[in-house]
C-alpha cells in the first residue's frame, strides 16, 4: 500500500512531484529552523556577550529578503503545481501497450462493483487488470460519495451519484495489491477494501472468460440486491447481462441505494455492521 | 407529545456513553450542590452568569473551551486506542460508535475548544490593549457566549440522549441526508452549530466594532498591538464566513426537515455544492483561529525578547493579505473531485501564496528575537515550540496544495497529521501561550512555572510522537476514519501514535496540576505591579485583576508599545506624582439576557432535534420575549462615583510603587 513504492507511471509521477516539492521546501525550512534555535539560544538573557538592541525593529533590507525568500520558493513550487496538475490530470489518457481496458467502477454501500463492458463481466471487491495496458476508469456511485484509491497505482478520485468521473492509470508490475475507499461512507466504510490483481497481458483474456463463466448474472435485479447496505466478503464475479447498466446507474435511471432499511436491521447486524436504531 | 423522543433514545445497552454520561451528570450535580450549599449561587449569578464585563465573559469562554478540551481529548484517546487495537479485529468500538466519536472530536475541538479559547482571549485582552472600558456591545457579548455554550451543551447531551452525527465533523451529503442518516445524530450537529454559530457571529461583530470604534486617545491603527490587528482580521473573517456556514447548514436542514433537494442524490440536488459552500466557510475558519494565535505569539515574542516586534508594518500587511487570500482557496479541499487541471492548478497556487505572508511572519518573529534578551518563560517556550512545529505543518500544507501530491495524500492520515500539526502546533500552542501570559492579568497571580514547563515538554514531545507516525501511515496508504484494518505495516505506527496521545494526556494532567498548585500558592505568585512580565502594551498599565472599569483614567497613547514608552519615560523622569482628575464612570448594568436567551435556545434546539413542535414554540417565544424585555429596559448603565474610582486607583498605584521600588532596590 506504500505510495512511495508505486507500480505504474501515474504513481511514479505523483511520487516524484511529492518528493521534489518536499526537497524544494526543505531548502528554506531547515535553515530557518536552525536560525530559530540559534537566535533563541544566542540571545538568551543570561548571555552577556550578546548585544542587546532594545529598539531595533526595522530593516528594509531584511524585510526585502524575508518577503523574497518565500515568494521565490512559491513561484518555483507554483510552476511545479501548474505543470503537474496538467500532466497528471486524471482525465488525460495514459500510454501503454495493447488495447486500453475500460473499467466502470460503482461504489456501493459498502462494496466496489467493477464492470468490464468490453469483456461483458463484472466483479465485486476484486479488480483484475492486465500488465502494461492503459486502464480507463469511469466512476460513479450507487449511493453516497466515496473515493476510489489504489495507493500503489497513483491518483485517487471521487465517485458521486448522478455523475461520472474519469481516471486513467497503468500497472507495470505483476502482483497482488490492495485498494480502498478514501471517503467515509457509513458504518461499513472500513470494509470497502478491494484486491487488485495485476496479471500478464496474456493471462487477462483467460481470466475474463473464466470470470464470465459462473452462474451469476448482473442485471437490474441482481444489482438492486447488491445495492442494499451490506458488507461483502465473498468475491463474486458476474456475467454482464445489461451492457447499459453503468449508464443507467450514472444517469439515475436506476435509483440510488436505499440506505438503512429498518426491516433489515437484524440482517445487517449479522454482517458486523449494525445500526444503532 | 414528545416527538421522536422515547426511552429507546437512552443507550442503555452501550456501557461507554452511559457510564461516561452518568459520571458527568453526577459530577455536575455535585458541583451544583456544593455551589448551592456553600451559598455561592448568588455570587455566581451576580458576578459571572449575568456579567457583561468583557473580562468575565472572556474567562468563562476559556473555561468552556478547557472543559470541552477534556471531552474532545477523551474522544481522541478512544480513537487512538481503537486504531491501535483494531488490527484484524473489530476493536472495542463498533463502527456506529467509532464514527460518532471522530465526528464529535472534530466538531468539539474546532468549534467548542479552539473557537471559544481564542474568542475568550480576544474578549479578555483586546479592550485592555486598546485602552478602553468594555467592548462595543457588552450585553450582546454575553448573549454570544451563552449561545456558544448552548451549542456545546447540545453536543454533549447527544452522548446520553440519542446519538451524535456519524458523518465526520463536516457532514458531507448525501451521507448526511435523511436517506442515509435517518437518526437524530446529524440534527444534533446541525442545531448545535446553527445556534453556536450565531454566538460566534455576534462575537465577531462585537470585536470588529470595538477595534474600529473604541480606541483610546492616540491609539491610531498603526499603533495598535499586533493582537488587536489579528483580532480585527479574524473578526472580519467571522463576519464574512459564518453566515455561509449558517446558510449551508440551513439548506441541509431544509433537506432533512422539509424534503428539499439542495444536496440530495435525487431531484437535481448537488453534493458538490455542499462541499464548495462548507469549505468557503471551512478554510477561512482555519485562519479565523490561527490569526489570533499569530497575534499572541507576536505579543509574547516581543515581550520576552524585550524588543518591539520586528517589521510591524510587514506584519500588518501579512495579516491583512491572509485575511483576503484565505477566502480564495477553498477548492484545495477537494482536488480529487475531478475538476479540470486549470481549476486545480489555480487553487493550488492560490493556496501556496498564503504561505508567503505566513513565512514572513515566522521571519519577523525570528528577527524580533535577534538582538533581544530572550527569557524562556512558559509562554515563550510555547512560542518557540510553535515556530518549529508550524514550519513543518506549513511544509506538509504546501505539499498537499500541489494537486498531484494531493492525489496521493487526500483524506489520508497524512492529511490528518497535517491539520493537527497546524491546529495543535499553531492554534492550541498559541492559546496556551496566551493563557499563561494573560492569566496573571485576569486573576492577579501568575501560574506556577515548573508545572507549566513540564506540560509544555509533554505536549511538544507527545505531539511529535502522536502525529509523526500518522504522516508515515499516510505514506503507507492508510485513509482516515478507519474503524478496523488488515494491513500489518500500519499497526506499529498506530500503537506508537497511541503512545503519543498518552504523553499528551500527561501534559494535560500537568496543566491541571499547574492550575491547582498555582491557586494554592497564589499569595507567593501574586502580581502586585499589574506588570509581571515587563510588558509593552496597555493591558499591563492597570491593576491585576483590572477593576470593572479597566482604567481609572483613560490612557493617552503617544507611540507604539504604549506602556513600554510610558515606563521609559517614568524611568527617566521619576514616577509620576501628578494629581489625577478622577471622574464618575458609567458602566453597563449586568443582565441575565444572555443566559435566559441561551436557556430558551437550548430548549428550542433540543425540541427541534426531536421534533417536539410545541416545545419549539415555547423556546422560540421565550427567547424572543427575553429580547423584548431587554429592549424595553429603563436603565442600562450604573455610575461608579469618582471617589470610588479614586480610592481603587490609589490602592493600585500604592501597590505598584511599592513593588517597583522594591524591585529597584534589589
Amino acid at each position: 500500500m506504500n505510495i512511495l513504492d508505486p507500480i505504474g507511471p501515474i504513481g511514479v509521477a505523483d511520487k516524484t512531484l511529492l518528493i521534489d516539492s518536499v526537497v524544494i521546501m526543505l531548502v528554506i525550512i531547515l535553515p530557518t529552523m536552525a536560525a530559530i534555535f540559534a537566535f533563541a539560544f544566542w540571545f538568551r538573557k543570561s548571555n552577556s556577550r550578546a548585544v542587546y538592541r532594545a529598539d531595533w525593529a526595522e530593516s528594509g533590507r531584511i524585510e526585502l529578503v524575508v518577503w523574497s525568500i518565500p515568494t521565490l520558493t512559491i513561484m518555483l513550487l507554483g510552476g511545479v503545481a501548474w505543470i503537474g496538475a496538467h500532466q497528471l490530470d486524471p482525465a488525460v489518457p495514459v500510454d501503454g501497450t495493447g488495447t486500453p481496458v475500460r473499467i466502470q467502477v460503482v461504489s456501493l454501500d459498502w462494496k466496489w462493483l467493477f464492470i468490464y463492458p468490453d469483456q461483458k463481466i463484472a466483479t465485486v471487491n476484486t479488480l483484475t487488470v492486465p500488465l502494461g495496458a492503459p486502464l480507463r476508469f469511469e466512476l460513479t456511485s450507487g449511493s453516497v460519495m466515496n473515493v476510489f484509491f489504489v495507493p500503489q497505482l497513483g491518483s485517487m478520485i471521487y465517485t458521486m451519484n448522478g455523475m461520472v468521473t474519469q481516471l486513467n492509470l497503468r500497472a507495470d508490475r505483476e502482483g497482488n495489491y490492495q485498494g480502498l475507499s478514501a471517503m467515509l461512507s457509513g458504518d461499513g466504510f472500513s470494509d470497502m477494501v478491494f484486491d487488485v490483481h495485476v496479471v500478464s497481458a496474456l493471462a487477462f483474456p483467460g481470466w475474463a472468460a473464466e470470470a464470465g463463466r459462473g452462474d451469476h448474472i448482473l442485471n437490474s435485479d441482481s444489482y438492486a440486491k447488491l445495492a442494499r447496505q451490506s458488507v461483502e466478503t465473498s468475491k463474486i464475479s458476474y456475467r454482464l447481462a445489461d451492457p447499459e447498466l453503468f449508464g443507467k446507474i450514472a444517469t439515475q435511471e436506476i435509483a440510488p441505494g436505499p440506505g438503512p432499511e429498518l426491516s433489515t436491521i437484524s440482517e445487517k447486524a449479522d454482517n458486523g455492521a449494525g445500526h444503532a436504531r | 407529545m414528545l416527538g421522536k423522543l422515547s426511552w429507546a433514545a437512552i443507550p442503555l445497552n452501550e456501557p461507554i456513553p452511559l457510564v461516561t454520561g452518568a459520571v458527568v451528570i453526577l459530577a455536575l450535580l455535585a458541583i451544583l450542590a456544593w455551589v448551592v450549599i456553600a451559598g455561592h449561587l448568588s455570587y455566581l449569578w451576580r458576578e459571572w452568569i449575568t456579567s457583561v464585563d468583557h473580562k468575565r465573559i472572556g474567562v468563562m469562554s476559556i473555561l468552556l473551551a478547557a472543559v470541552m478540551l477534556l471531552r474532545g481529548f477523551s474522544d481522541a484517546i478512544m480513537m487512538r486506542a481503537q486504531q491501535a487495537i483494531a488490527f484484524h479485529s473489530q476493536g472495542y468500538l463498533p463502527p456506529e460508535h467509532f464514527n460518532q466519536i471522530f465526528s464529535a472530536h472534530g466538531t468539539l475541538m474546532i468549534l467548542f475548544v479552539a473557537m471559544p479559547f481564542v474568542i475568550g482571549l480576544m474578549n479578555l485582552v483586546v479592550p485592555l490593549q486598546l485602552g478602553v472600558r468594555d467592548v462595543a456591545f457588552p450585553t450582546l457579548n454575553s448573549v454570544g457566549f451563552w449561545l456558544t455554550a448552548t451549542g456545546a451543551l447540545l453536543v454533549n447531551v447527544s452522548l446520553v440522549v440519542g446519538e451524535f452525527a456519524r458523518t465526520g465533523w463536516l457532514p458531507y451529503p448525501p451521507l448526511s441526508e435523511l436517506t442515509y442518516s435517518p437518526g437524530v445524530g446529524v440534527d444534533y450537529y446541525l442545531w448545535s452549530i446553527e445556534i453556536s454559530g450565531i454566538g460566534t457571529l455576534v462575537a465577531g461583530i462585537n470585536l470588529v466594532t470595538t477595534v474600529l470604534k473604541l480606541r483610546t486617545t492616540g491609539m491610531t491603527y498603526m499603533r495598535m498591538p499586533m493582537f488587536c490587528w489579528t483580532t480585527l482580521a479574524s473578526g472580519m473573517m467571522i463576519i464574512a464566513a459564518f453566515p455561509i456556514l449558517t446558510a449551508t447548514l440551513a439548506m441541509l436542514i431544509l433537506d432533512r426537515y422539509f424534503g428539499f433537494h439542495f444536496f440530495t442524490n435525487e431531484a437535481g440536488g448537488n453534493v458538490m455544492m455542499f462541499m464548495n459552500l462548507i469549505w468557503a466557510w471551512g478554510h477561512p475558519e482555519v485562519y479565523i483561529l490561527v490569526l489570533p494565535a499569530f497575534g499572541i505569539y507576536s505579543e509574547v515574542v516581543s515581550t520576552f525578547s524585550g524588543k518591539p516586534l520586528f517589521g510591524y508594518r510587514s506584519m500588518v500587511l501579512a495579516v491583512m493579505a491572509i485575511c483576503v487570500i484565505s477566502f480564495m482557496v477553498w477548492l484545495h479541499h477537494f482536488f480529487t473531485m475531478g475538476a479540470g487541471p486549470d481549476v486545480n492548478a489555480i487553487f493550488g497556487i492560490a493556496s501556496m501564496i498564503i504561505a508567503v505572508p505566513t513565512g514572513v511572519k515566522i521571519y519577523n518573529w525570528l528577527f524580533t528575537m535577534y538582538g533581544g534578551r530572550v527569557r524562556f518563560t512558559t509562554p515563550m517556550l510555547w512560542s518557540i515550540g510553535f515556530m518549529i512545529t508550524f514550519l513543518l505543518g506549513g511544509l506538509t500544507g504546501v505539499l498537499v496544495a500541489v494537486p498531484p501530491a494531493d492525489f496521493l495524500l487526500h483524506n489520508s492520515l497524512f492529511l490528518v497529521a497535517h491539520f493537527h500539526n497546524v491546529i495543535i502546533g499553531g492554534v492550541l500552542f498559541g492559546a496556551f501561550a496566551g493563557y499563561t501570559y494573560w492569566f496573571p492579568k485576569a486573576f492577579g497571580f501568575r501560574l506556577q512555572e515548573g508545572w507549566g514547563k513540564a506540560a509544555f515538554w509533554l505536549w511538544l514531545v507527545g505531539f511529535y510522537v502522536a502525529f509523526m507516525p500518522l504522516y508515515v501511515v499516510g505514506f503507507l496508504g492508510m485513509t482516515r476514519r478507519m474503524q478496523h484494518y488488515d494491513v500489518p505495516e500500519w499497526r506499529p505506527w498506530l500503537i506508537l501514535a497511541a503512545g503519543g496521545a498518552f504523553l499528551i494526556l500527561l501534559g494535560i494532567i500537568c496543566q491541571i496540576m499547574q492550575l491547582v498548585v498555582s491557586i494554592r500558592h497564589r499569595e507567593e505568585l501574586r502580581d502586585l505591579t499589574g506588570d509581571p512580565w515587563d510588558g509593552r502594551s496597555l493591558e499591563w498599565v492597570t491593576a491585576s485583576p483590572p477593576p470593572a472599569f479597566n482604567f481609572a483614567i483613560m490612557p493617552d497613547v503617544s507611540g507604539m508599545d504604549a506602556y513600554w514608552t510610558m515606563k521609559q519615560h517614568a524611568r527617566e523622569q521619576g514616577l509620576e506624582h501628578d494629581q489625577r482628575a478622577y471622574r464618575d464612570i458609567d458602566m453597563p448594568c449586568n443582565s441575565p439576557t444572555g443566559f435566559v436567551c441561551a436557556f430558551f435556545a437550548t430548549v428550542m434546539g433540543f425540541a427541534l432535534i426531536w421534533h417536539i413542535w410545541w416545545m419549539v414554540a415555547v423556546g422560540g417565544i421565550g427567547a424572543f420575549a427575553t429580547f423584548v424585555v431587554f429592549a424595553w429596559r429603563d436603565r442600562d448603565e450604573y455610575v461608579i462615583p469618582a471617589a470610588e474610582v479614586a480610592r481603587l486607583d490609589r490602592v493600585n498605584l500604592e501597590q505598584r510603587r511599592a513593588a517597583l521600588s522594591l524591585v529597584g532596590s534589589v
